[in-house]
């Protein structure tokens, strides 16, 4: 098979454990080192914290697996510092359309609202996003990286976890204050601590294979229910970095993978499909089967699962590697601010809480399209391919029609760690929602709003004029700063600028007053993961206060 | 009135924060209206269904409207 990519080999060093013949010792373990094991690790040495992570291969994804990563995902990625260039190899794009038997039904356009920096979805071969995220790594001195070391055995403790880890020079044990465990669906750590996941298997089986074309596809999604070519079944195409384009066929339950895997039967599925005529090369090939389930709890003790360990769903929608990577962006801080001394345990349980509520989102999004894309029952399928038959002329059934609802994240309406209103806003920005993003400038050059917020607690005050902010109201938003948990606060504004000591964020196009419905006065108070947490209609140092307590355990 | 062929649907004290999350609730729950069901109790469902729902609309010329559309895809 052809390759478009070739796969980097990450060398493997000596652990010191082993040539000094001792324990390790670390703050933070990471066992995994894809998407989600990596994001974990790179915002907390971002942070300053020292981390070891640990994986048991040597290079990247083997196969592009996840390809579509989602608006929110190049959002957490940004505050890693690393989403550009994921930006610019990846494919955007915005149109899907769907077929059913012969005709396409409808198209969409998935970018409904301008002026946010980040498309939907890009569609990227996970080998490049697991390559991007390991420059990125690369660059933090406090992440230690140990390929083809791997975890065989976990004591867990009150104040710690104690791993056994194997490589080619033998085994060595490292205690881990805290151990966040990313090793995928089969979770070896998981498994080694005994602890139960549960939900369903479905009874269905895909082929996905990446094939070569200098095909003039457009960049589009195209999804088919029961095409000529594949009948009674449904397929996708989409494309990828490189000319790459995966395509997914539904295979159904009783067919055997290993036959299935075997290009002399995969291509004539293609040619079917593609017409004879077209040129393409076979990449890669893989028949897969899917299950939908989560551990009752993310956090047991000083070990704190993420991604696919965790929870799992069905692919449609892209929610695993962009559900775990959110994970992380909810865990790290809390777990920082934990390991601080700054905020009780506690907050770790507001971690599973809020992930779980997440993963119940995604488990019920991912089963609504599988469900609609394989029918269980005969009238299950009828009425499916009534609102198929439909949607062509009728709008109403071209929002029931479910190919995939793309991931987006959950709004978190529900947190113990939300201040509820006490005032009326219009618009969706309440608190445990996560910020919507628009054009800004900063004197530093920053454009977008989710470029200036994150990464610890800040609090946006509101009021046309900058200039003409009280000096009262100066200094109490300048004494936010001075907490154990500080709040930096920014005055957002159409004009002017705010007295010294004070950043002020001019709201360029007025789409930040527009989607938080900002009145003079208003004031936010955002997480380090860009989620609210609070918003007044006045500014009350005490509230604010309260609030982040509130926010942190801490009330 | 005419028939309302645009999207429709909602659910009285429940706040949706995306477009296609009221319609497949609905969804959701017609299909699981039939869940365990054989073909034959399905239909009937279905017959019940229709004649409630066609009381609650009352209007017959936009039941009238809807019957023919139906049959037309039939």
């Amino acid at each position: 098979m052809l390759s478009t990519f070739q796969y980097p080999k990450f060398e493997y060093v000596r652990p010191s454990e082993i040539a000094e013949g001792r324990e390790g010792h670390y703050p933070v373990v990471i066992v995994g080192a894809g998407p989600v094991g990596l994001t974990a690790a790179i915002d907390l040495a971002q942070q300053g914290q020292r981390v070891l992570l640990l994986d048991n291969d040597d290079t990247v994804s083997i196969g592009s697996r996840g390809v579509c990563y989602a608006k929110r995902t190049l959002e957490v990625l940004d505050r890693l510092g690393c989403a550009e260039e994921m930006v610019h190899k990846g494919v955007s794009w915005n149109v899907g359309r769907t077929f059913f038997r012969e005709e396409e039904v409808f198209n969409f356009n998935l970018c409904p609202e301008p002026d946010h920096h980040r498309p939907g979805m890009i569609n990227l071969q996970q080998y490049y996003l697991e390559d991007d995220l390991i420059k990125r790594a690369r660059q933090l001195p406090n992440l230690e990286m140990r390929f083809r070391n791997t975890v065989i055995g976990v004591t867990p403790a009150d104040d710690h976890a104690t791993l056994r880890v194997e490589t080619s020079d033998g085994a060595y044990t490292v205690r881990a204050d805290w151990l966040i465990v990313a090793d995928g669906a089969r979770s070896p750590v998981r498994t080694m601590l005994g602890l139960d996941i549960d939900g369903k298997i479905f009874m269905d089986r895909f082929l996905i294979a990446d094939v070569v074309m200098k095909a003039d596809f457009p960049t589009e999604r195209w999804f088919w229910f029961d095409p000529p070519f594949h009948r009674n079944q449904s397929v996708l195409l989409h494309r990828q970095a490189d000319n790459v384009f995966r395509i997914d066929f539904q295979l159904g339950w009783n067919v055997d993978p290993e036959e299935e895997k075997k290009p002399e039967n995969v291509i004539p599925r293609i040619k079917a499909m593609l017409g004879d005529d077209r040129e393409f090369e076979l990449e890669w090939v893989s028949v897969y089967t899917f299950q939908c389930r989560r551990m009752n709890r993310f956090n047991h003790g000083r070990v704190l699962f993420v991604g696919d360990s965790a929870h799992q769903v069905s692919p449609f929608g892209a929610r695993g590697a962009n559900s775990g990577i959110q994970d992380t962006d909810n865990l790290i801080w809390k777990l920082k601010l934990v390991m601080d001394g700054k905020a009780p345990a506690t907050l770790l349980e507001t971690y599973s809480e809020e992930r779980c509520y997440a993963a119940d989102e995604n488990i019920m999004n991912s089963t609504r399209s599988t469900d609609f894309i394989t029918p269980k029952s005969a009238v299950s399928k009828t009425f499916r391919n009534a609102v198929l038959g439909l949607a062509e002329q009728f709008p109403f059934a071209r929002a029931l029609v479910n190919s995939g609802r793309l991931s987006v994240p959950s709004f978190l309406v529900e947190s113990s760690l939300n201040t509820a209103d006490s005032e009326v806003f219009a618009g969706n920005m309440i608190p445990g929602a996560p910020m919507d993003d628009a054009p800004i400038a900063l004197a530093d050059g920053t454009q977008w709003l989710l470029g200036a917020v994150g990464n610890r607690f800040q609090l946006l005050h509101y009021i046309p004029d900058a200039g003409a902010l009280d000096a009262a109201a100066a200094q109490a938003l300048r004494s936010l700063i001075d907490a154990p948990i500080p709040v930096e606060a920014i005055v957002v504004a159409e004009r002017g600028t705010a007295p010294a000591g004070l950043k002020t964020l001019i709201d360029a196009k007025g789409r930040v007053r527009e989607r938080y419905d900002l009145r003079e006065g208003t004031s936010y108070l955002v997480r380090p993961d860009q989620h609210v947490a609070a918003r007044w209609r006045g500014l009350d140092v005490a509230q604010v206060r309260a609030a982040v307590a509130r926010a942190t355990c801490n009330a | 009135m005419a028939l309302n062929t645009q999207p429709n649907l909602f659910e009285p004290g429940k706040r949706h924060f995306r477009a296609f999350s009221p319609g497949d609730d609905f969804y959701e729950a017609l299909i699981e209206t039939h869940r365990e069901l054989t073909d034959e109790q399905s239909a009937m469902v279905n017959a019940r269904l229709i004649l409630l729902l066609a009381n609650h609309i009352g209007d017959i010329s936009v039941l009238r409207e809807a019957m023919q559309i139906a049959r037309e895809g039939a």
